[in-house]
């Protein structure tokens, strides 16, 4: 099983200005389990992209290893220009500019929402505190829940958790947002609010990565739906194309199984 | 059982959690007669015919307790062989103890964190000089002089104020990925847990000095002192490491994901939830090492207990071993207690919001 990531080669560095991410060849092993094969993909700025896929695809790894929450052992991972290894400074210097929001909302228990939100741009972008709280509002604001500023995560719903965990990742200023299945763990009728929280963002023009079970907003948002299935790619399209006319058999079987109610 | 009478008040109380069943009545009579048979004769023996006031071992006449012994020994059991005119050095170290502890109990106070500071490190240097003195014009108290509740106070506070951080540092050593500081931490708490308490005294007592070269001495005090802090952070860094395997990775990835260096994650995020879950292991670890620090008297230091040792000998005052092990006994216990109570207080305190 490899180990190292390649020595990177300059001639396979992203050519445009507009291209925020970039994978080329990239593999993962879990042990000995090979859950990323030969993963090739382009991100552009402004671009939304839907992934989705039976579960153990390796969908959320994917992501995952866009900020390096998972490492990747073959192939190269380019984050706006700047590549993916082992070292730590690249690393935090990527994730400054690539917002996260998780499955399982993972808000600090033991502070306010405000809190939560001004942590990051305090302690890592070195904002004084009038600033951040300024700014945390706006985001709060944005996602139609500034009256909860000083309540803490435990008192929320679900949906207005993941709002909170949306304005927590955009008060650090991203250039990319990354969805790990943010509807997943939410009751139905929470799921809406959520997903017009992030549609809104994307008519912002927000670069946005979004693992999903949702089609609707596939179809009404992503520029692009990949379909993953045992750690590959195996089909990638525009929603029209992809919904009406799937070309692979196993994307057709997906298909027919999530859209069957 | 029938219920019968009034709905409220003790008479239903009483029905309810004492008498309910055949079996809780039956119980019920059997804890009245153990209370009637040990509680009468030991209030007795303590309060009613008790001696409180007197000079002399002539004073004590009735055939209860004899307070006037600990009464006549006060001042060498709060503070051991230290000169009585320089009492009021350590007096002053109290106090000021005390009253930088009060502001720290208000809710509003908004300056905690500068009497905190002036506790951690200002504090110590301030009592040290203040006990040991031969400075400011102060008469030099040498260490072996020390004893009493005064020193149980100072080896206790130094090793459960030391013991915290250093078993933090040691927990989250265990848990890096960084494989020589994982060794050496997890080298350092099994050592010190592996040994007794009273063995890491005898060495630090008897060994150590063997090993250090001719004519470099270090006070008995402090040796013991640093075995005692080392032991308790061996105890502490596994108490703390529970703590820290009770927060779900979420956090942790949460964290890095917005772009927050390793310090910053366990110091604002991590730590803060697994110190309030373990505030019972860590309040009982004080408790513990609190009461551990009557093991110097096998090392030759005279804390509390080893002060009543060496009075019960006086050849004056033979024969009242028995009032002395019960006022060390209610000394150990009040502090404890007060610990134990301080953590219920906190713990209330801390679940404010979730």
């Amino acid at each position: 099983m490899p180990k190292q990531t390649e020595v990177q080669k300059p001639n396979q560095m992203p050519t445009t200005d507009d291209c925020m991410i970039q994978l080329n060849g990239v593999h993962k092993w879990f042990d000995d389990f090979h859950v990323l094969k030969d993963i090739n993909l382009t991100v552009n700025r402004g671009e939304r992209i839907v992934i989705c896929g039976p579960s153990g695809s390796g969908k959320s790894t994917l992501i995952r290893c866009i900020n390096h929450l998972e490492e990747h052992q073959k192939g190269q991972i380019f984050v706006e220009g700047t590549e993916l290894t082992g070292d730590l400074k690249h690393v935090e210097q990527i994730r400054r500019e690539v917002g996260m929001v998780f499955q399982q909302f993972n808000l600090f228990p033991h502070l306010t929402i405000l809190d939560n939100l001004t942590l990051a741009p305090i302690w890592v972008r070195k904002m004084p505190k009038k600033e951040a709280e300024d700014l945390a509002m706006k985001y709060l604001e944005r996602v139609k829940i500034p009256e909860q500023a000083k309540k803490y995560p435990g008192q929320l719903s679900g949906g207005q958790q993941q709002r909170v965990a949306i304005a927590r990742s955009l008060c650090m200023n991203p250039k990319i947002m990354l969805f790990d299945e943010p509807t997943s763990a939410l009751d139905p009728e929470m799921i809406k609010e959520v997903l017009d929280a992030m549609i809104e963002l994307a008519h912002e023009g927000m670069t946005m990565l979004c693992v999903t079970h949702e089609m609707g907003f596939a179809k009404t948002v992503a520029n692009r739906v990949i379909f993953m299935d045992e750690g590959q790619i195996i089909e990638e399209k525009e929603p029209i194309e992809f919904f009406n006319n799937p070309q692979n058999d196993r994307t057709k079987l997906f298909l027919s199984q999530i859209l069957a109610h | 059982m029938e219920l019968v009478g009034r709905t409220t008040g003790c008479f239903r109380w009483m029905q309810t959690n004492l008498f309910s069943t055949p079996l809780n009545t039956m119980l019920t009579l059997i804890s009245i007669w153990i209370i009637y048979i040990s509680v009468p004769p030991v209030f007795q023996w303590a309060f009613l015919n008790a001696d409180w006031v007197g000079n002399s071992r002539e004073d004590c006449t009735k055939e209860g307790a004899c307070w006037v012994y600990i009464g006549f020994w006060f001042k060498q059991i709060m503070y051991g062989r230290y000169p009585e005119t320089e009492v009021w050095r350590i007096n002053i170290s109290y106090l000021l103890l005390v009253g930088s502890l009060v502001p720290l109990l208000i809710p509003r106070f908004k300056y905690k964190g500068f009497v905190t500071i002036f506790l951690l490190f200002v504090y110590p240097v301030i009592s040290y000089f203040l006990f040991i003195g031969d400075s400011f014009g102060l008469l030099l108290v040498e260490t072996p002089l020390w004893g009493g509740l005064f020193l149980t106070l100072v080896i206790s506070l130094v090793g459960i104020v030391a013991s915290l951080p250093i078993g933090i540092l040691l927990a989250l050593g265990r848990r890096s990925k960084m494989p020589i500081v994982r060794a050496l931490s997890i080298g350092f708490i099994e050592i010190w847990r592996g040994v007794p308490l009273i063995t890491v005294l005898f060495m630090s007592s008897v060994m150590f000095p063997l090993f250090l070269p001719e004519g470099m001495n270090f006070d008995k005090l402090i040796r013991a002192l640093v075995g005692v802090m080392f032991f308790s952070s061996a105890y502490m860094a596994e108490v703390v490491r529970g703590g820290l395997q009770a927060i779900p990775k979420g956090q942790i990835e949460a964290a890095e994901a917005l772009g927050m260096n390793y310090w910053n994650t366990m110091f604002l995020i991590v730590m803060p939830q697994a110190l309030k879950m373990v505030i019972p292991g860590i309040v009982n670890s004080f408790i513990a090492l609190f009461k551990d620090t009557t093991l110097v008297l096998t090392i030759g230091l005279f804390d509390l207990l080893g002060t009543i040792q060496i009075i019960g000998t006086n050849a004056e005052w033979l024969g009242f071993h028995i009032e002395g092990y019960v006022f060390t006994a209610f000394i150990f216990w009040i502090f404890c207690f007060g610990m134990s109570r301080y953590s219920m207080h906190l713990e209330k305190k801390l679940h404010t919001g979730h």
